[in-house]
């Protein structure tokens, strides 16, 4: 292979101690500085198992293979893409490189083979092929591990563990944007035919050559789970507009009125700033809606968790989360029954420029107003003071009203308040006209989070949109024939001229 | 030489440690006199010499934990009563099942050995594997096959052979692999049923066996020579003895664990 050529390991031993080691560790044993904060750990590349393969299940990637990994990196975990980082010869000698650290790729019985994988055939996207797709989906058993609605929530999902004991999600197939191999229908139906080898992830090749199954009815598989995400992985918008409605606020998180309303999607990432840090967030991020009337607000928050913490099925995932990620304290923590917790955070009165105070729980000078709702107490929130990320104070007659539903994976939490404020010295009264920050922490208490252990947004605004007044809408049209006759003005006036110097 | 066991002596030796590396907890007797070197052999002779003994433990094994299989309608069904793991499997008087017992070392090392055409079957029944422990050589076919009408799927984890993750989500569907390497033990388990575990010990040569429900086990067919045979067992660790064959006849090693 011409790839084979140009490879020089010694170039890519300096490529790897410089780029990967920190993670990789320097004997390509996944065990680098960093490798005790992660999950997914880093690959221990000594036993030579890669998930992302063209080749079948148990066998080596080819090269190309390894090379997409390290060019696009896998998303939804650490590993980090290194196309523009990395020079092509420096990615490619630092793929001959990893693969020196296992003996397997020397073997020559065990030259990788690519899979027929055909192409996708027509017809995918219709109802039916997509039934078609579903119902495969439950008669071969993803159910058991990605749940009913593919959330990862499945009732093997709190015991899976890859090969080395670590624990391990089974994908959330909502969020295509963070699988690992690729979010296309033909990348998923690849992992379906080769399984996702290291993992609990097994491939499904064998119910085509055994005739259980047609290749067809695989991808029509395929498709349904690419059909489970959005079409293009979600943006995110700064402002979530909370329009005025008329009718009553829909204060129950699945009021049909919500449908309407635009939703806006917010990224978390792992608390890494104060200790605890916490690299390894169950919580992925936040779909958010709102709306509000013309005397209070109802902000609805949506996400993703596998679990309706506390439950003692996921004790031992909990476990393993524990001994798995390394804790900033010395000491190990034993696994305790934490629920799940979402935080909204608002200053305490909108500001007038751009100053803000510190997203992550406010400062002992600069308090931030916050609604904390838990898991242990759905139909209540408590509204408080945070003054920096250790302390919080309720405040008395704090008027957040939650309503929340547990949903196959899935928490939609509906919290509630009146615009005006009866303590407007921390209590935010809510105003249209000015854009007020708002952001998000998520805590999943199966996962081990709690207390600094969170995922955390950065800040975002909330805007209370007005109606539109009617004379706004009447303004642009006449504005638009004001211009209109001014210029047939001009134009006339003009040819008027031209047409008196003629004249002249 | 009248063929006496020169030493048996591992069984002797109670374990302290949980293992399941294939390092010997146990010390081994001293060594004995080294035997003529064997000549090398294709097939193990009919009427070599035969190393048989009884495992068993001593104390008191934690209770196997109790299967929760209400998840599996069609599993459950096939028990009167709720299934328990098969940690330690347990006879009269504390004899142990399920210990994987192999010659370890002695053989000589230009031997080979065929592996039999006949394969060694893996049954996926009730949410359990059957065999839970079994014995493979090198090359030789294990059929996995699935009796229940649901989703198994079976992974191998191995360090010295590849390992894989195939799904079986109907019944009669099989699968045939082989392992290209020895290793004790090769782990292999069920995914969707966390409680479904079963070893398989790969060998360059025939001479293993697995103790069964009194704790016996016997290796037969054995050349002249000084072994160390080594048992395993998936919750107790390992222990090793060392057996001197003359000719055709049987020797005892007895191997005795300390349940922890
Ligand atoms: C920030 C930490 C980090 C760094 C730096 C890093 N990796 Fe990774 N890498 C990971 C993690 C985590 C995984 C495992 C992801 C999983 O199991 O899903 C991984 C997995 C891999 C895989 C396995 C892909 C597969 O198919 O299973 C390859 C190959 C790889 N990394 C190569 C590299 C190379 C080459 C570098 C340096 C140029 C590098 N990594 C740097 C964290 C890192
Ligand atoms: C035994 C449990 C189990 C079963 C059964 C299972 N999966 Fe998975 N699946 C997983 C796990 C665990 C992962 C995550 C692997 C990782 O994070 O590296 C995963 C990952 C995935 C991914 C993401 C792939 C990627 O590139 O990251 C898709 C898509 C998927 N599974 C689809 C399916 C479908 C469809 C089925 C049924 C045909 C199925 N799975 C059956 C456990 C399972
Ligand atoms: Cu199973």
């Amino acid at each position: 292979m011409a790839l084979v050529a140009t490879q020089d390991t010694s170039a890519g031993k300096q490529v790897y101690t410089k780029w990967c080691a920190g993670c990789h560790g320097d004997n390509g044993a996944g065990d680098g500085p960093a490798a005790r904060h992660m999950i997914p750990p880093p690959r221990d590349f000594t036993g030579a198992v890669y998930q992302i393969r063209s080749t079948a299940n148990g066998q080596l990637p080819t090269d190309a293979d390894l090379l997409r990994s390290i060019d696009e990196g896998l998303p939804g975990t650490a590993m980090p893409g290194w196309k523009n980082r990395l020079s092509d010869r420096q990615r490619r000698d630092v793929l001959a490189y990893i693969k020196t650290f296992s003996t397997f790729f020397a073997d020559t019985t065990q030259r990788p083979q690519v899979l027929e994988f055909g192409k996708e055939p027509g017809g995918g996207t219709g109802a039916e092929a997509l039934r078609v797709g579903r119902q495969f989906y439950d008669s071969i058993g993803c159910r058991k591990c990605h749940g009913d609605q593919g959330r990862g929530d499945g009732p093997s999902a709190p015991t899976l563990k890859d090969d080395a004991g670590h624990p391990i999600f089974a994908a959330n197939l909502h969020e295509n944007w963070r699988f690992n191999g690729g979010p296309t229908t033909t990348d998923i139906y690849h992992r379906l035919r080769t399984g996702l080898d290291g993992t609990p992830m097994p491939s499904f090749s064998d119910l085509i050559d055994q005739k259980f199954l047609t290749e067809t009815e695989l991808w029509r598989l395929a498709e349904y789970v690419r059909s489970l995400s959005p079409g293009e992985p979600p943006v995110v918008r700064d402002v979530i507009h909370a329009p005025l409605v008329t009718r009553v606020l829909p204060r129950a998180p699945d009021d049909s009125a919500w449908n309407a309303v635009d939703t806006y999607w917010f990224p978390l990432v792992g608390q890494v700033i104060h200790k605890n840090r916490w690299f390894a967030p169950a919580v992925t991020g936040v779909w958010v809606k709102a709306v509000h009337t013309r005397d209070s607000i109802a902000l609805r928050v949506t996400w993703d968790d596998r679990s309706a913490s506390p439950d003692s099925a996921w004790l031992g995932h909990l476990g393993r989360v524990l001994a798995t990620v390394q804790s900033d304290d010395s000491t190990r923590e034993q696994p305790a029954l934490w629920p799940d917790q979402m935080v909204v955070e608002f200053p305490v009165t909108i500001p007038t420029g751009m100053e803000r105070p510190y997203f992550l729980m406010g400062s002992s000078s600069g308090p931030v107003y916050q609604w904390r709702w838990t898991s242990a107490s759905r139909s209540a929130a408590v509204a408080g003071l945070a003054r920096g990320i250790e302390r919080f104070d309720s405040l008395p007659r704090g008027g957040v009203g939650a309503r929340a539903v547990y949903d196959h994976g899935q928490w939609r939490v509906v919290f509630t308040r009146a615009l005006a404020s009866l303590d407007t010295a921390s209590q935010l009264p809510f105003r249209s006209g000015r854009a007020i920050p708002v952001a998000f922490f998520a805590l999943d208490g199966s996962n081990g989070e709690h207390g600094t252990r969170m995922a955390v947004s950065t800040w975002y605004f909330l805007a209370l949109d007005e109606p539109v007044p009617a004379r706004v809408f009447i303004s642009p049209v006449l504005a638009m024939l004001l211009t209109l006759g001014l210029g047939m003005l001009v134009v006339w006036r003009a040819q008027q001229k031209t047409s008196y110097r003629r004249q002249q | 030489m009248n063929g006496r066991i020169l030493s048996v002596v591992g069984g002797m030796f109670l374990l302290t440690v949980c293992s399941k590396g294939d390092q010997g907890n146990a010390a081994a007797a001293p060594a004995a006199p080294p035997a003529p070197a064997a000549p090398a052999t294709s097939d193990p002779s009919a009427d070599g010499g035969t190393i048989t003994g009884k495992i068993k433990f001593t104390g008191t094994a934690a209770k196997n934990p109790t299967i929760d299989m209400s998840e599996e309608a069609a599993c459950k069904a096939k028990y009167p009563s709720p299934p328990t793991e098969e940690v330690v499997v347990a006879g009269a008087a504390n004899a142990l099942a399920n210990v994987f017992v192999y010659v370890s070392a002695g053989l000589p090392a230009n031997a080979k050995y065929q592996a039999p055409s006949t394969a060694v079957v893996l049954d996926q029944n009730g949410c359990r594997y059957h065999p839970h422990v079994l014995g493979i050589m090198v090359g030789q076919n294990l059929e996995i096959k699935n009796s229940d009408p649901l989703l198994h799927n079976i992974k191998a984890i191995a360090k010295k052979n590849r390992g894989f993750n195939v799904s079986q989500p109907n019944a009669g569907m099989t699968r045939d692999v082989t392992f290209s390497a020895p290793e004790v033990m090769v782990n292999l388990e069920c995914n969707v049923h966390g409680w479904m575990h079963a070893y398989a010990g790969v060998r360059p040569d025939p001479f293993f066996a697995v103790s069964g429900a009194d704790g016996s086990f016997s290796i037969k067919g054995l050349p002249p020579g000084t072994y160390t045979v080594e048992a395993w067992h998936e919750r107790f660790g390992t222990q090793t003895a060392t057996v001197t064959i003359a000719g055709t006849e049987s020797k005892t090693a007895n191997f005795t664990f300390a349940a922890h």
